[in-house]
């Protein structure tokens, strides 16, 4: 009854938004940024390509697939990166409260995402509130030729589109980064403590705006590829739901290691899912313990990292704190 | 000496301290410019006249005594919530789970109402259900504060979780609870009987909560300003260290802090299901956990101040949804401005706290020499 070829794909490819948005979240962390505006930012990704993929859909020309794909994803990344930008000009030029400006992030994202779904869906005067964008998903699932030919490994392995592995490269590029560059180390150094890193002549400013702005631009490609990919380019209003707490739950979860997430997102993906395959019968109930378990798994791990106190499993140490040089 | 020094255009002091009409100044500045922004991007966004729909937010909020009273029960419980988070942020304790802690008052007072109805009298189920959320919402404060005081666990994400924990059992309970079966809902509990219901102040619906709300801001005014409590939690928010010095018990003062708040989110919970709303939705609390960390963190934790500041996010919300109404705008419009409001107050805060000094032209110094 349990079919794991049936099961794994579904959760891989429900995970990859909150990877995406994980691994956006973790270099904000790693630069000392606890950005909870990263669900805006998500939705800000997924309008901006859906708005992108619309012009382009209805811009009358022939449909090329190329450009179907790559015109959302540069207005994806836009959208995400002006939030990026507000983020970074309010928190490290202004020094706001983190917290606060994420929130009110959040607040905006969500409205400005719903505001444009609902102004779009108007527009096109659809009598079901979505916006459906066939050809430019087509583009975007377009899988490895050779996956249908090579048995249930082949579908386990290279069944997706190609946005699932740019993901996975990119988590296990921002890992490498991290890890092995001293690029990477010196952001970490700005997180963990900016005077030092300051002392040492970092230009800190420097470091966290780069970091804020291409994790944005990562996070927002999680919103996109749930909207073209996931969902079949389709955009209602307020579908995304929570995935991007539960990205920022998964950068807990995966411990700040981006090469971790891919599996974690995979699991998480699994157990959002997990109750389709569960057999409770016509017991709905039980369905929404299933959806609690990612946050539970989050808590316990958070209490774990915290109880065993091993000094690399740590949040960065400057974690949501602003810098002022002259402050002492 | 002939080197010369590379100086900045730009350099940035704290400021020490800065007279309260100054302050206030730049705060309504900030505000001003926001409006100012927000009309410019709806006139761009909508090509409606940005003063036509500033007119209909006001009218949305105070046109009619009904809406007024609608605003002044939202504005009640944004105000509860702040209130009841302004503590722990003193203690630079950050609890972004006021919504959590809001549901599982929620979820515990509709237990009792809903389980109990035929097993106790009326007054008795108001009394149980109310001590039932009260011990729901400190409870969901206080796991996460314990996990902070002994292990020091991150509490800012130890809070977040603990909201969609709540939300999940909500939604669990009801589908279990459900009525009429199959509905995914929870009708009015007790529609007939009004068994567990509050008794309306004045004959109005709303007046017991926004009365309960201004009890509890001046409590904690006073609290926080006055008691040992508060000057103690202050102590342990500019420095861990220092408290431990002067003999406080940072843990104990984490926990106590925690659970005032938990009790205060919970008796919100218990006036919406009471009081109010008398249902449960997974939506009851309508992102006010978040809306009140905003609230507090505008006023500078004074709770006098945030009938202020909460007053302008709910008369954003109720005037965003009267526009959208009357435009034929998407209700998230409303989202926006807020956002874009919160934006500038947020970045005003700045130049309250610094001072920017420009660089001097060289030539000047030279002639004042």
């Amino acid at each position: 009854m349990f079919s794991l070829v049936s099961f794994l794909p579904r959760a891989i490819v429900q995970g990859i938004p909150l990877l995406l948005g994980c691994v956006g979240e973790t270099l904000n962390e790693k630069s000392g940024s606890l950005n909870l505006g990263i669900p805006g930012v998500m939705y800000v990704g997924g309008i901006c390509g859906v708005i992108g993929a619309f012009m382009y859909e209805n811009s009358g020309g022939p449909f090329n697939p190329v450009l179907g794909v790559i015109i959302p994803i540069i207005t994806c990344m836009l959208g995400a990166l002006i939030m990026g930008l507000i983020f970074c000009f309010l928190t490290v030029t202004l020094r706001a409260n983190q917290n606060v400006t994420g929130l009110a992030m959040t607040t905006f994202g969500v409205g400005f995402g719903n505001f444009f779904g609902g102004s779009i869906i108007k527009l096109t005067g659809a009598e079901v509130p979505s916006i459906t964008l066939t050809a430019t998903s087509k583009a975007f699932k377009t899988a490895l030729p050779f996956a249908g030919k090579a048995g249930a490994i082949g579908h386990l392995l290279f069944s997706y589109s190609f946005m699932t592995y740019v993901a996975i490269v990119i988590a296990v590029l921002t890992s490498y980064v991290l890890n092995k560059t001293r690029m990477g180390l010196e952001l970490r150094a700005v997180g963990e403590n900016p005077a030092t890193a300051d002392a040492a002549g970092i230009n800190i400013t420097r470091y966290k705006y780069f970091s804020i702005c291409i994790g944005c631009m990562i996070a927002g490609l999680g919103g996109l590829f749930y909207v073209l990919d996931y969902a079949n380019g389709v955009w209602s209003n307020d579908a995304f739901g929570d995935r991007g707490w539960l990205a920022i739950a998964l950068v807990i979860f995966s411990i700040w290691r981006p090469n971790w997430a891919i599996w974690e997102s995979i699991l998480f993906g699994g157990l959002y899912i997990l109750y389709l395959y569960i057999p409770t019968g016509s017991n709905f109930a039980m369905k929404e313990i299933y959806k609690m378990l990612p946050y539970l798994v989050t808590i316990i791990m958070l209490i774990a990292i915290s109880l065993r106190n091993k000094h690399e499993n740590q949040p960065p140490e400057a974690l949501g704190l602003p810098y002022f040089r002259e402050d002492r | 000496m002939d080197k010369k020094v590379k100086e900045p255009l730009i350099h940035i002091t704290k400021r020490k301290m800065i007279p309260k009409k100054q302050e206030w100044a730049i705060r309504l500045g900030g505000i001003l410019a926001a409006l100012i922004f927000c009309a410019i991007i709806t006139s761009v966004a909508t090509h409606l006249n940005p003063f036509a729909v500033y007119a209909k937010m006001f009218e949305g909020s105070f046109g009619t005594e009904r809406k007024l009273w609608a605003l002044l029960k939202e504005l009640g419980t944004l105000l509860l919530i702040s209130v009841a988070l302004a503590p722990a942020f003193k203690m630079k304790f950050w609890n972004l789970g006021g919504g959590g802690q809001v549901m599982a008052g929620v979820l515990a007072a509709t237990a009792v109402m809903i389980t109990m109805t035929d097993k106790l009298p009326n007054g008795a189920i108001i009394l149980l259900s109310c001590l039932a959320a009260l011990a729901a919402g400190a409870l969901w404060a206080f796991i996460p504060a314990f996990c902070r005081a002994k292990w020091n666990t991150n509490e800012t994400l130890f809070t977040l979780m603990m909201n969609y924990v709540a939300t999940q059992i909500v939604a669990y309970y009801i589908i279990i609870w459900e009525h009429p079966k199959g509905s995914g809902k929870i009708g009015v509990i007790n529609q007939t009987t009004h068994i567990g219901w509050l008794p309306q102040l004045g004959g109005n619906p709303y007046m017991l909560i926004v009365l309960v709300s201004i009890v509890v801001t001046i409590f904690m005014y006073i609290y926080l300003k006055y008691s040992k409590h508060g000057y103690e939690l202050a102590v342990v928010g500019e420095s861990e260290n220092t408290a431990r010095y002067v003999g406080i018990n940072v843990g104990k003062v984490i926990i106590r802090t925690l659970i005032l708040c938990g009790l205060i989110c919970g008796l919100t919970g218990w006036l919406l299901v009471a009081g109010t709303d008398h249902t449960m939705t997974t939506t009851l609390e309508g992102g006010k956990g978040f809306l009140g960390v905003m609230v507090a963190w505008l006023a500078h934790f004074n709770p006098i101040g945030m009938i202020l500041s909460g007053f302008l996010l709910c008369f954003m919300a109720k005037g965003g949804s009267e526009i959208s109404m009357a435009f034929g705008l998407n209700r998230s419009y409303g989202d926006i401005l807020t956002g874009i409001i919160l934006f500038f107050v947020i970045g005003s805060e700045f130049f309250i706290n610094y001072q920017i000094h420009f660089r001097k032209s060289h030539r000047k110094e030279a002639a004042d020499v």
